[in-house]
């Protein structure tokens, strides 16, 4: 899932401080799991705000909502109307459904409740980590099934360098060395000799070191609209 | 012949190799460098500039090495993957080597965040093991990373780094065996200090015939106080300073004096150990103890080939 965590309380009346009737929404889909920007998350940011506006007399009024998912348009039609009727939207969604909300909303300005923190897990209550950096090219395949990209803070390919120690990564005290994690994988899976083989250098185009990615698929365009004209 | 340099010389001659380091200024001083190389030039074989050591920003290691090439000495310009990506890395080598720089070593790089920039975005476009294989894509098939040509010859000496204490221990002979596959001509090891447990290293080293086909140089980091030795045992990622040596560092009466002593048997040992090829001193900040070291173990004068 995309793991996000809410914005500090001061730096979202900072961003709202011109408004009057802000509509708070919330997204019900990754960051409602990781408990970042649900309905829940939506009704405890909405009170603070209220208190905040009424210790504070700002007057301010604050409407809330959650949507199944900001990143599709398809959801955020039937808000539209609720939407326009505030000055400001403040998306509790990941950067995607800032944007696309951002998009569907003009002229009332969408602003970010959430930083949107990376592709993930949740190891345990109250514990995400990054797993995934969307790299456009897995070769999970070849390490057992630890991403190197993602995991390795110098994205090694070709094993460990120098900074791990006792299986953690000298950068981080809470973070396991990803190599020593592949070594020991590809040991348990009996593919030692994987790791002898030269990790050729990679093309990072399809990363997001390139120009803004998409997906285009000939097989999947105007289906929709197919079978619209179907059912007619 | 790969590049010519007085290194390479050296250990294709099959004689004991020496080389120090000398870490850049955090400014634009060339004297500080060249006071610096002065005084480890004439006790070794080649002198190693850090890139951004510790990834803290100071003089490149492609300046400090062009001003020790102007003062006659043979400079190992390292090179980490952390700062550039691969069209800055083949140009800056393609303009070290114009310069007349010809050992180059690969590092991964220590990493930014731990260093006094630790905002910097780190680029890691490329791992240490394969900019050793770029490097010898260069000088070998005369081609860039892409596959284009390669105008005329890129004589390099290539270098990499080791270390056989790092987890997992296991893994380290095979990670070698990569680097030299990649075409590592020689390798500086992360420093030692337990030469037992190095040689145990060195014997999966040479049970590969690793050992004939690159040249192996042990680390040396002498150590100036008690607190060094506690410092380097409990914080230094790869170096395994064994208790007893901390030991000997805080009950002794002059630190240094044991320091030295305990370089010098390490020295002694490994130059029984089958395979090391040479040494690589790393006195950051205590250059003066260089010469003193060199010339104490026995290996001076140094060879002119």
């Amino acid at each position: 899932m995309i793991v996000g965590e809410r914005k500090p309380f001061a730096e979202i009346t900072e961003l709202i401080k011109d408004s009057k009737k802000v509509l708070i929404l919330g997204c019900g889909t990754c960051v409602s799991v990781c408990m970042a920007g649900g309905m829940k998350e939506v009704s405890i940011l909405a009170s603070q705000l209220r208190m905040d506006s009424g210790i504070q007399d700002k007057g301010m009024e604050f409407g809330e909502d959650t949507i199944q998912r900001q990143c599709d348009r398809e959801y955020i039609e039937p808000i539209i109307e609720l939407a326009k009727s505030h000055d400001v939207v403040v998306s509790m969604a990941c950067g995607a459904g800032v944007q696309l909300l951002s998009d569907m909303l003009v002229p009332t300005p969408v602003l970010p409740a959430v930083n949107t923190s990376f592709i993930g897990i949740c190891e345990e209550e109250g514990t995400w980590l990054e797993r995934c950096r969307g790299c456009g090219n897995c070769l999970l395949g070849e390490t057992g099934g630890i991403c190197p990209v993602a995991r390795c803070a110098k994205n090694l390919f070709n094993g460990p360098c120098g900074g791990s120690v006792n299986g953690i990564c000298e950068v981080s005290p809470n973070t396991p060395c990803a190599w020593q994690l592949v070594y020991d994988r590809l040991k348990a899976l009996d593919k030692l000799e994987t790791l002898e083989e030269i990790q050729p250098i990679r093309d990072w185009s399809p990363s997001s070191n390139g120009i803004p990615r998409g997906v285009f698929r000939e097989d999947m365009a105007g289906i929709g609209k197919e079978s619209e004209s179907a059912s007619e | 012949m790969k590049a010519g340099t007085n290194l390479e010389k050296v250990l294709e001659d099959g004689q004991f190799a020496v080389t120090a380091e000398v870490g850049p200024p955090k400014g634009a001083s060339d004297r500080v460098v060249i006071k610096k190389a002065e005084i480890v030039k004439a006790c070794s074989d080649a002198i190693n500039v850090t890139d951004n050591q510790t990834a803290v920003v100071r003089m490149s290691s492609a300046a400090g090495s062009i001003l020790l090439k102007q003062m006659g000495a043979d400079p190992v310009m390292q090179m980490t993957c952390r700062d550039r990506n691969r069209i800055a890395i083949q140009s800056d080598i393609l303009g070290a080597v114009a310069l007349g720089i010809g050992n180059i070593l690969a590092i991964s790089g220590d990493h930014h965040s731990l260093g006094n920039h630790p905002g910097a975005k780190g680029v890691f476009d490329i791992d240490s093991m394969q900019l050793i294989q770029s490097m010898k894509m260069l000088r070998d098939d005369h081609k860039f990373i892409c596959g284009d040509d390669v105008s005329g010859d890129v004589p390099l000496f290539i270098g990499a780094v080791e270390s056989a204490f790092s987890d997992p221990v296991e893994f380290r002979v095979t990670r070698l065996a990569k680097k030299v596959k990649a075409g590592a001509d020689f390798i500086q090891t992360q420093g030692v200090f337990d030469v037992e447990q190095f040689a145990t290293w060195m014997k999966g080293v040479t049970d590969r015939g690793l050992d004939e086909q690159t040249h192996i140089l042990a680390g040396i980091i002498p150590m100036k106080s008690a607190g060094m030795a506690r410092y380097m045992r409990d914080y230094v990622s790869g170096v395994y300073v064994p208790d007893e040596l901390v030991k000997r560092m805080e009950n002794a009466e002059d630190a240094k004096e044991e320091g030295l002593k305990i370089t010098l048997e390490i020295i002694d040992q490994l130059e029984d150990v089958d395979g090391v090829h040479g040494i690589h001193i790393m006195a950051v900040g205590w250059e003066d103890i260089v010469p003193v070291i060199v010339e104490k173990a026995g290996l001076l004068p140094r060879p002119i080939v």
